[in-house]
């Protein structure tokens, strides 16, 4: 037994470096598994958005698509899909102004001020998206009937301003934290009162900050269809709406669907993702 | 006319007594440095006369002013901050402007004061950047520009040079000197550095856990610490503290040496010299070296004086080698005595 222990050594490194080539190639096969979990549905979607109706189902497959826009034009030009189109962005739009109005304020007071229940509020802030939707739903849908906010796009809006506010909470949280104190204080020595140097300081520098927040609190609220499938009815979103509709539909035409819901989300999501990335506290600068 | 008065501040953070009820007039167009360790309160001080803090007892008034429930915007000051606080937002033009813009001055008037001061801190040429583009030294410069230009009755410095590297202070340093003198305004600059302290003050303030210790021109705070601790924190290599035995009243044995002292009825208190004041000769504190550190216009010699490290700065022509025995004879006129207990300086 001893003399085997003895010749471990010299044995030990190749091992060692041959664990460490196996796990390179286990990272690497890691990395390429999660982009192609990502990635291969999208590009299954982009193909058969812009292909002609025929090839959709057709066998074998085009790597490329042929660009035909028949399925998508036919998609647009569907009754209700206007309608439903404008509800989502106006939904999105409201959702993004109450929560940016709301959130950033929070966000501010988090990043600045020290209050008894500090912590407890940003793990409460968080602990919002612990109940899920459909535990919330039914609860929600009557309440919004009592008080006629049911199918209203106001009404929808609150619901997803209440998915969107921790993000916008915790986005602008650390957006201002990563503001200098200095910077306000120089400004208050330097002859404006609080108020003044929020809005001749801090908010010129966290702006882009604040609107990469409000894209992603759209993005939410576009992307919701349990909230906007229970509680509208004739207002639906897009979501909703292709939910219901697309069920009994043609295959091209829900991935025409599929498509023009993922991409708008796809590109707002790329423009801000440097902001996402400082909430979770990655550097990329 | 801007003197400052501190009356009786105090300030608790939590349990933590951050000043103990501290008291100070700084005169009109005086250059006050607020000297001492990190965590002393200096710069608690400081943020309570700009009105960045709140005193949590006693007042602060500014000329004939009280200031301190007035906001930082009413009470005539600018500062400068440690890491500079320059706007990244705006160009240097415009930070230099910022308070100008806010005071509501004529354009003519802004541009004639940002002109003047920019020239002042050498940035004429700096004025269409931002501070992105400013080295750590522009910057500082682009800060004091801007406190300049508010034309303040007092200017409050917390720490402006520590951010630099070591040449660029020695030469900011002697600038600020100059212009700040040229400004006649009162000024309190805090640091840590006792040389940047030394080097600039009319008055330093040392400070000690919340209190001051005590408050004179700087040499007089050199030569005549008021407390063994103001002994140990100005100067570099630090004071000699030797144990002293009372011999006969008036008298002390200190290592084997007999020293006039003070009178005092306590049997033991502590004998203080600083390093230069002593000299190698044939009586003496019988010393045993033990590191020699020739720095060139003179040597450092540490030894072993009655079981405790003592430092001598002898001339750099003496040959003394590590093992030596030599004799320290004190200057008389340098002696400084302290009480053991309340580290008070006796006399």
């Amino acid at each position: 037994m001893s003399t085997t222990t003895v010749s471990e050594p010299s044995v030990a490194a190749p091992a060692a470096a041959d664990a460490r080539k196996a796990g390179n190639w286990l990272f690497i096969a890691g990395v390429i598994l999660l982009c192609v979990w990502v990635l291969l549905p999208i590009y299954l979607l982009l193909v058969n958005a812009l292909s002609a109706p025929a090839e959709v189902t057709a066998f074998p497959k085009r790597f490329f698509p042929s660009f035909d826009t028949g399925s998508l034009s036919f998609f647009i030009n569907f009754a209700g899909v206007a309608r439903a189109l404008w509800n989502s962005v106006l939904v999105a739009a409201i959702t993004m102004v109450l929560s940016i109005g709301i959130g950033a304020p929070a966000g501010y007071a988090l990043s600045r001020f020290d209050f008894p229940g500090k912590e407890a509020f940003r793990f409460l802030v968080l602990m919002t998206r612990a109940f899920p939707l459909p535990l919330l739903a039914l609860p929600l849908a009557v309440m919004f009937i009592r008080t006629g906010l049911d199918d209203t796009a106001f009404g929808l809006a609150l619901v997803h301003t209440t998915l969107a506010l921790p993000f916008a909470v915790l986005i602008t949280f650390s957006l201002f934290s990563g503001i200098p104190f200095e910077l306000e204080e120089a400004a208050w020595t330097l002859g404006c009162t609080r108020l003044q140097a929020f809005t001749k300081v801090i908010l010129p520098l966290a702006l882009p900050g604040i609107a990469a927040s409000a894209i992603f609190a759209f993005v939410i609220s576009w992307n919701e269809v349990f909230a906007a499938a229970v509680l509208t009815i004739e207002n639906r979103t897009l979501t909703a709406f292709l939910l219901q509709s697309l069920g009994e539909s043609p295959l091209y035409l829900k991935f025409a669907g599929g498509a023009a819901l993922v991409i708008p989300a796809l590109i707002f999501i790329f423009a801000v993702r440097k902001y996402l990335f400082a909430m979770w506290g990655i550097a990329n600068r | 006319m801007a003197e400052i008065q501190i009356r009786k501040v105090a300030k608790r953070f939590g349990s933590f007594t951050a000043l103990h009820s501290i008291d100070l007039t700084i005169a009109d167009q005086e250059f006050m440095v607020l000297l001492g360790a990190s965590g002393c309160g200096k710069t608690t001080l400081l943020r309570i006369v700009a009105g960045l803090e709140t005193p949590g007892e006693g007042e602060v008034w500014i000329g004939d002013r009280r200031v301190d429930r007035l906001p930082p915007r009413e009470r005539g000051i600018a500062m400068v901050f440690q890491n500079y606080a320059v706007f990244p937002h705006l160009t240097v033009f415009e930070n230099i402007a910022f308070g100008l813009r806010m005071k509501k001055l004529p354009q003519q008037e802004i541009e004639r004061r940002v002109n003047r001061t920019a020239e002042l801190m050498h940035i004429e040429q700096l004025l269409k950047r931002y501070s992105g583009q400013l080295s750590g030294g522009q910057r500082q410069r682009v800060a004091v520009a801007r406190a300049l230009a508010m034309e303040p009755d007092v200017i409050l410095m917390d720490e402006p040079l520590s951010n630099l590297d070591a040449l660029l202070r020695l030469e900011m340093r002697a600038e600020l000197k100059g212009v700040l003198a040229a400004s006649k305004t009162t000024t309190i600059y805090v640091t840590h550095d006792q040389v940047e302290a030394m080097s600039l003050a009319d008055r330093i303030a040392v400070m000690h856990q919340g209190r001051i210790v005590q408050a004179a021109a700087p040499v007089e705070v050199y030569r005549n610490p008021a407390a063994r601790f103001v002994g140990s924190f100005i100067g570099n290599p630090p004071m000699n503290f030797i144990p002293a035995t009372k011999a006969t009243n008036g008298s002390w044995s200190v290592a084997g040496l007999t020293l006039d002292g003070p009178r005092s009825d306590k049997p033991r208190i502590d004998f203080a010299i600083r390093p230069e004041d002593v000299e190698a000769g044939s009586d003496g504190l019988e010393a045993t070296v033990r590191i020699v550190e020739p720095l060139g216009p003179h040597t450092l010699v540490t030894c072993d004086v009655a079981g405790g490290l003592f430092r001598a700065v002898l001339e750099s022509s003496c040959a003394v080698k590590v093992g030596d025995r030599l004799r320290l004879a004190p200057k008389p006129d340098r002696i400084r005595w302290f009480d053991p207990e309340t580290t008070a300086a006796l006399s």
